[in-house]
């Protein structure tokens, strides 16, 4: 032994961003094109859709068809390295509670795995009134003018809609529905359920201003990622562009161990291990910017005690890893039976939503709080792993081309014609809705376990309560009451209050956020409006770990708003030679 | 029309189609040589992932037996027809051999359930379940083939027959015989308008837009 080292490097700059999804995305963009220099590291490795998108591939070009895999939880073409499991850095979960955690490490994160569904929170999301949730210390108007330039940057479709709490952005021409769809608007309307066109990030029109992004050709694969550049990936609409402005600095598979601090209590830099050659390293820069995912934030600054920092970095309100949130989710899927041996079309269209159940109930009536929006999707889309299996089982309960009823299951010419006629009709509706923020929902460093690079791991602490399980039973009998007024069948299992009417477990809907939360009292938040942490001036948080109690709306396009407004606010500070 | 001038037809620009076409040629090439696919290192995949193929190819996990077995299985539940060939025909077996040992949960369903067919078989006509002639293999089959009708004893038997009819008809229908049977017309770039007049009329859905949601 004896040839350990740490290599330090003398250069010293201006920002060091650790991860590089919509957070640390958004903040390299803004500062790199402002010329400040910027070192960002990611924990995985380079990802550019261009060039390594699995688009335009049929599922036979995949052995496995397209199914799961422990290395790529979301298919076999889904553009996401990583999911619940990662070999060699496990976490844990403590006193039997539940929380599953989707990592995946590579260029752009998580915005390679996601639904591109654009949403921002409304201004009762920000200030709400019901008693229950807690205030963030902004309010929508503070933040309506970084969603604004978000749109214009990154390009979102939808249409205006004048809705209290669902604002309305700068939009493109959303697609029109898919056929199933057009069944669901009927049967939601029946229903009483308003459903609006969908809000992606998706470029149904050419980007103004923009030369390096096409446009959507409907392949409805956003979520291989777009060689195109047609959709939203922190990859190709932040990082590389970025990049080409000479000011960013990009070192893959950088696994950030800690932040440095110096003894006035300012940080000063990071050390990370290259999973490249497994070696230490530490750079040195004025500021910090943690993107790294709410968890993986709360876990660094936590793993960064000193002497100034007893209980982690910046952590003397004791709240670094609490309040973590996700949303809850719970779904249905069925078939439509006027619909067998529909016409062949090419319906992918976008590989978002077509079509969005925004949340407008009023919780006085209700036995939870808050609320939750649906997401909807049906339609003829390319036969994937698992292709049909609802056909042997429902075969049995609709007539044949004859008109006659036979026995449901099968097997030869017959039941290889039921494939066909069952193929194109079946859609599913999910919700998304409000998980509380809650001290007692927490990530914290497992005492004993550490990672395969010595990184003591996270262990997680989350349980959902009745406003969460009330939630998902009152989704549940909206999705029932809208396929009833479609006239579909439902194919997936009823759900009851012995499975929490299918409430998901906690982080299954990967929209975690909370951990940092931002506040003006020191004592009760661990960062100001400006993500900026109370105790320590030139450290800044701009994954989802600011939010202070999420809304049903998924967060994405709220952290890049967050995180364009604290890329500017660093951009003041440094002016003002604060930082 | 040539695929460039196709591109332009459907309103794609420049940039995209030249971005497109090259994508297509990536379809084009992999089609040639379909079997080597999973050897072949992709950009797109991770190190342990092309790690993770090359071991699975690395051996077999069902015996010939087996393997004769699941074939003639398989084109009893998806045999030729007007439309398309068998489940042999494109290559079902094979995906199962892949498969299970990509799925390790399938394995002892499956080999269990193909011991348990023999010796039903060996009782039954003094055979394995192959070297059955066709018609006694089909009386096997109807026994176990239809869950809403199941003789006392038959049960493991219909579970199995779920199991490898859910794995053929994914094998057949996501190969490229059964796409194209299926008549998936997708994975092409397009210009998305909505569903055409005639269908939203067959349907009577004219009258559904937002305003009325």
């Amino acid at each position: 032994m004896g040839d350990l080292q740490i290599k330090k490097s003398s250069k010293v700059y201006d920002v060091v961003i650790v991860g590089s999804g919509a957070g640390g995305g958004m903040a390299g963009y803004v500062l790199a094109n402002a010329g400040v220099k910027v070192l960002m590291l990611e924990a995985g490795p380079f990802f550019d859709p261009a060039k390594h998108s699995s688009q335009l591939k049929f599922s036979y070009e995949s052995p496995r068809r397209g199914a799961r895999t422990k290395e790529r939880g979301f298919g076999d073409f889904d553009a996401a390295f990583g999911s619940w499991e990662i070999d060699g850095e496990p976490y844990t979960k403590k006193d039997n509670t539940e929380f599953d955690w989707f990592r995946s490490r590579m260029l752009g994160g998580r915005t390679n795995h996601w639904g591109r569904i654009s949403l921002r929170f409304g201004p009762k999301d920000f200030q709400p009134d019901d008693g229950v949730s807690e205030r963030w210390p902004i309010t929508y108007e503070e933040v309506k003018p970084y969603y604004d330039k978000v749109d214009r940057l990154i390009g979102i479709y939808g249409t205006v809609e004048g809705l209290p709490n669902e604002p309305d952005g700068i939009f493109m021409k959303p697609p029109k529905p898919r056929l199933p769809e057009l069944f669901i608007m009927k049967g939601a309307a029946a229903a009483g359920v308003k459903v609006i066109p969908g809000r992606g990030s998706v470029l149904t029109e050419a980007l103004p201003g923009n030369k390096d992004r096409g446009t959507c050709f409907y392949c409805g694969q956003c979520g291989r990622s777009c060689k195109a550049y047609a959709d939203f990936s922190s990859s190709s609409c932040l990082v590389i562009p970025a990049l080409k402005t000479g000011n960013l600095e990009l070192i893959s598979n950088a696994m950030v161990r800690e932040v440095l601090t110096d003894s006035n209590g300012l940080a000063t830099g990071v050390s990370y291990v290259s999973k490249d050659d497994m070696q230490e390293y530490q750079v040195k820069a004025k500021a910090v910017v943690l993107g790294a995912s709410s968890c993986e934030t709360a876990r660094i600054m936590l793993n960064s005690a000193s002497k100034i920092y007893p209980n982690g970095l910046a952590n003397s309100s004791g709240l670094v890893g609490k309040y973590l949130q996700d949303s809850t989710g719970a779904s249905q899927s069925g078939i439509l039976p006027q619909l067998l041996d529909r016409k062949r079309i090419n319906e992918d269209a976008t590989g978002t939503i077509n079509i969005y159940g925004p949340w407008m109930l009023d919780n006085k009536k209700l036995d939870f709080p808050r609320g939750y929006h649906i997401e909807f999707g049906g339609g003829m889309g390319m036969p994937g792993y698992g292709f049909g299996g609802y056909v042997p089982k429902l075969n049995g309960k609709l007539p044949g081309r004859d008109g006659k009823l036979k026995e449901g299951g099968g097997y030869g010419a017959s039941l290889k014609d039921d494939y066909r006629r069952f193929y194109g009709i079946q859609f599913g509706m999910a919700g998304r809705g409000v998980g509380m923020a809650r001290i007692d929902n927490y990530c914290e460093i497992d005492p004993k376990v550490v990672d395969k690079y010595g990184i003591p791991v996270l262990r997680f602490h989350y349980k959902w309560t009745s406003d969460e399980i009330n939630q998902a039973k009152h989704m549940q009998e909206t999705f029932s009451r809208i396929i009833h007024e479609m006239g579909a069948i439902p194919t997936s299992a009823p759900h009851g209050p012995e499975d929490m009417w299918g409430l998901e477990a906690p982080g299954r809907i990967i929209h975690e956020v909370g951990t940092t939360r931002m506040g003006d009292d020191p004592r009760k938040s661990v960062l100001n409006k400006w993500c900026q942490a109370h105790d320590c001036k030139n450290l800044f948080v701009v994954d989802g770990a600011p939010t202070v109690q999420q809304s049903d709306k998924n967060a994405t396009w709220t952290i890049l708003a967050l995180s364009m407004r604290t890329a500017e606010y660093i951009l003041e500070q440094r002016k003002q030679q604060n930082i | 029309m040539d695929r460039r001038k196709s591109l332009k037809a459907i309103g794609i620009g420049t940039l995209s189609a030249g971005l497109l076409l090259d994508a297509c040629n990536t379809v084009e090439k992999k089609q040639d040589n379909a079997a080597s696919t999973t050897e072949k290192a992709h950009p797109d995949r991770q190190p342990i992932e092309i790690e993770k193929d090359k071991n699975l190819n690395s051996w077999t996990f069902f015996t010939s037996h087996e393997m004769a077995t699941i074939t003639v299985l398989g084109d009893i539940i998806i045999p030729k027809d007007e439309h398309s060939g068998s489940a042999s025909d494109a290559k079902v077996p094979e995906f199962i051999e892949f498969i299970v040992k990509d799925m390790p949960e399938h394995q002892v369903p499956m080999r269990g359930g193909l011991k348990w067919l023999d010796l039903q078989c060996m009782n039954r006509y003094d055979k394995s379940f192959v070297d059955c002639q066709k018609q006694q293999q089909l009386e096997m089959i109807d026994d176990i083939a239809y869950p809403g009708k199941v003789k006392p004893g038959m049960n493991q038997g219909v579970a199995f027959f779920d199991l490898i009819r859910n794995l053929v008809a994914t094998g057949f229908f996501t190969s490229k015989m059964g796409i194209e049977d299926l008549g998936y017309l997708g994975n092409v770039p397009n210009k998305w308008e909505g569903v055409p007049e005639d269908i939203v009329k067959q349907y009577g859905l004219e009258d559904v837009t937002f305003k009325h949601a």
